[in-house]
């Protein structure tokens, strides 16, 4: 009987040890190689987050070791989700840095915004931003949204603006389900064109279902490496239904100098081309972020 | 409560049956998904759970593969079939990730079903000259009629809480409602279409018990009645900790 | 495959995070399901319906319950919610074990140890649980393989584990990673499974190591009926 006890005592407490054991062993950033430590003086540490999206991640990790170059301590918290969701993280001061880009940030802030031009969007930005927070330098590189046909669809039916597509029956428009409810959406799509669709919330499954033609427009970031793979066109957008969105790093303004510095020159030297080329590493290449991240910086790096 | 205000607010508005996906028409689509996937799961896994629970073979291995299939992350099942049948057959592919969460349970309910009758009884069937065929129709099928129905049971109360995950391929159901309301940060969004996936929950579940309680044949103790105490109750109690 | 090769270290830092995520709510829906549990056996007329809702809590599906913690003030975005939300999810799986495996007890065992002046406490700990045991662990095979399983939605609301794969597996199109989520994910629930097994054999060494079959169990039935006369 006490055999028994302290048999089942010894299996509940092994258990536990072995819980307790793991719950202390983690690293709580998803990219291997962790934080690294340098030789230099460390300052601060830098707490990166990136959207849970790979090219966003890359170039977070692209700013992580261009900031572990410099001798800054840097721990990642990548994958996060959706802007609703790491925004408080930024405003308290969790996370202090993270890529973002300028013009859906600023509809983020300012729904009603009507700057449309790249330079306008990333003054208006600027002022939209609450307390705490502020950008640097934007990047020329852009990834923003943007409608998108089938080469044949837009032959048959002579597109080469969203315009075009007004009168055209049984449209049917693709994208993550918050782009039903986002201004660039349905109805914008209406207002702004005279468009109608109907939506269909394909998510990540949207260029497949466009090259399928389940959908007939669909709502493709502009560096995605697909929309030259897949023969799609990009619809030009004369009045301005997408802000420019350039990609911008947020930062909490207690971000050192030096942060700044480094961060910008990153900035400087990241193009739309660039960007491209990295999303194609990442996806045809199927390289990992870490590695894409190390390549671009001994090509680009501070001089 | 001010919450679930807001979501009942969300639930019975107008605006649900306009849009991109009317709710009614969600509910419909995660209804289909879930009894199409547990009736393909029941014509696979019934006469699989009968055959190991009337030949007495083959349990350990049904055991292990239950056990491997339960580990089987319904997420990650349903991306890597749509990224390999292709987006054309996501709804296929969904569906299989749906019947092999399925199976588990109705298997288990199956073959414990059997398991649980009284060896005696088959050996009467046996011995006023009933066939095999005779003794599995109509002897071990109904008194195992219980253990099995709550072995769908449980299946389906699975199914209808994984189905949300079709959203995130795009296939509709409820589940839009709750990816979409994670999007644009719309908690009565999230909490309304939630409380209707527990709602059909509550429903499927009630409506299993009713049949659970008027399938089994009349005169035989299960109707309705308590379990009676066994001697040894632990081969009962195993079974149900199996399909549950 | 070369992507699983050259992505070895991502994939075992990932499986830790993962491993750590499942093994707490494990052990909390275990510890949590036991008095629970052991409630809804003793008061019998609350069995019924306080089983059946603490069951439906299964139902919730994972988005819609990240959501409720999130109302009630634990931040979407966080550990603790995926953590709190399994634990519910084990002790609506593990509950009605326990009170399955309290009531397979044999009564005159029970009534044994009752009678040798066992109080409550001491029969609980020494007589009942022990008992249940058999019952208990298959129990907790179940609730460890779907907590396993279930942690990778954390996913969705960031946090980093073997559903990392999948979702950043399909932006990318890249099957072999996908699969090795997959796959990791069913090795680790073996491996517990396994372990638990092996558990339960060190604390429970007069367990049966298989199930009878069905002739042992007629015997045992007979010798039973015999031996009462």
């Amino acid at each position: 009987m006490s055999r028994i006890h302290s048999r089942l005592a010894l299996a509940v407490s092994t258990a536990a040890i072995a819980a307790l054991a793991l719950s202390g062993c983690s690293s709580s950033d998803p990219i291997s190689g962790g934080s690294e430590t340098s030789a230099a003086p460390a300052s601060d540490t830098i707490v990166i987050g990136s959207q849970a999206y790979y090219s966003n991640e890359i170039i977070a990790e692209i700013y992580a070791q261009a900031l572990e170059g410099a001798g800054f301590t840097v721990e990642r918290q990548f994958n996060i989700g959706q802007r609703d969701a790491y925004i408080p993280s930024l405003e308290d001061g969790t996370i202090q840095l993270f890529p973002e880009y300028t013009g859906n940030l600023l509809q983020f802030f300012d729904p009603d915004t009507t700057a449309t031009s790249s330079d306008d969007v990333y003054a208006a930005l600027k002022t939209a931003l609450p307390e705490g927070l502020t950008v640097l330098d934007q990047s020329p590189a852009t990834d923003q949204d943007s409608y998108n046909v089938t080469a044949a669809f837009a032959k048959e039916h002579n597109l080469t603006s969203i315009a075009d597509l007004a009168g055209i029956p049984n449209l049917v428009l693709g994208g993550a389900p918050e782009l039903e409810t986002r201004p660039y959406g349905p109805t914008g799509l209406k207002s702004k064109y005279g468009v109608d669709v109907t939506f269909s919330g394909t998510a990540d499954t949207t260029v497949d279902e466009l090259v399928a033609g389940n959908i007939q427009i669909a709502n493709v970031y502009s560096a995605d490496p697909r929309i030259k793979t897949d023969d799609l066109v990009t619809l030009a957008d004369p009045d301005g239904l997408f802000l420019a969105s350039n990609v911008v790093p947020v930062v909490s303004t207690s971000v050192s100098d030096k942060v700044a510095d480094v961060i910008n020159k990153v900035s400087a030297a990241l193009t739309p081309e660039g960007l491209v080329a990295l999303n194609v590493e990442s996806t045809v290449d199927q390289k990992s972020s870490k590695d894409i991240a190390s390549a671009w910086l001994a090509a680009n790096g501070p001089s | 409560m001010n919450v679930f205000a807001e979501a009942f607010a969300w639930i019975f508005s107008p605006d649900r049956l306009t849009g991109s996906l009317p709710l009614p028409l969600a509910v419909w689509q995660h209804l289909a998904f879930t009894f199409g996937s547990v009736a393909i799961a029941a014509v696979i896994a019934i006469p699989l759970g009968w055959l190991i629970g009337h030949t007495g073979r083959g349990r350990e291995i049904a055991v292990a593969l239950s056990g491997a299939a339960r580990a089987l992350p319904s997420l990650g099942l349903v991306v890597l079939l749509v990224l390999l049948l292709g987006v054309v057959h996501k709804t296929e592919a969904a569906v299989v990730a749906f019947v092999l969460l399925a199976i588990p349970s109705i298997l288990a309910g199956a073959y414990a079903g059997f398991e649980a009758i009284d060896r005696t009884v088959i050996d009467a069937g046996r011995a006023v000259g009933m066939t095999e065929w005779q003794v599995l129709w109509k002897v071990e099928v109904p008194l195992g009629l219980p253990l099995l129905i709550g072995g769908l049971r449980s299946a389906t109360l699975q199914v209808v809480a994984t189905v949300t995950i079709a959203a995130y391929v795009g296939l509709g159901g409820l589940g839009f409602f709750i990816i979409q309301g994670i999007q644009i940060r719309s908690f009565p969004q999230i909490l309304g279409a939630s409380l209707i996936v527990v709602a059909l929950a509550l429903a499927l579940d009630g409506l299993f018990a009713l049949l659970q309680r008027f399938v089994v044949p009349r005169g035989v103790a299960g109707r309705g009645a308590r379990r009676p105490r066994e001697r040894s109750g632990a081969p009962t109690a195993a079974a149900a900790a199996a399909t549950s | 495959m070369t992507w699983v090769f050259d992505n070895l270290d991502l994939i075992w830092s990932l499986t830790l995070d993962h491993l750590r995520q499942s093994v707490i709510p494990i052990v909390l829906g275990f510890v949590i399901a036991i008095p629970v549990g052991w409630a809804a056996w003793r008061y019998t007329t609350l069995r019924g319906p306080v089983l059946t809702t603490i069951g439906l809590l299964y139902t919730i599906p994972s988005l819609g319950l990240f959501a409720l913690l999130a109302a009630a003030g634990v931040p979407l975005i966080s550990e603790t919610n995926l953590i709190v939300a399994l634990t519910i999810y084990g002790v609506a799986i593990m509950t009605r074990s326990v009170t399955d495996g309290l009531e397979s007890v044999d009564p005159a065992t029970r009534d044994a140890a009752i009678a040798v002046g066992y109080g409550p406490w001491r029969r609980f700990w020494t007589v009942d649980l022990p008992l249940s045991g058999p019952v208990l662990l298959a129990g907790l095979r179940v609730t460890a393989t779907s907590t396993i399983s279930l942690a990778t939605v954390g996913v969705l609301i960031g946090q980093s584990n073997l559903g990392y794969l999948f979702t950043n597996g399909f932006q990318r199109r890249i099957v072999p990673e996908i699969l090795a989520g997959v796959v990791a994910v069913v090795v680790i629930a073996l491996i517990v499974d396994l372990l638990l097994v092996l558990a339960g054999r060190i604390a429970m060494p007069w367990m049966p190591r298989r199930t009878q079959t069905r002739s042992e169990r007629s015997a045992a039935r007979a010798r039973l009926a015999g031996g009462v006369a």
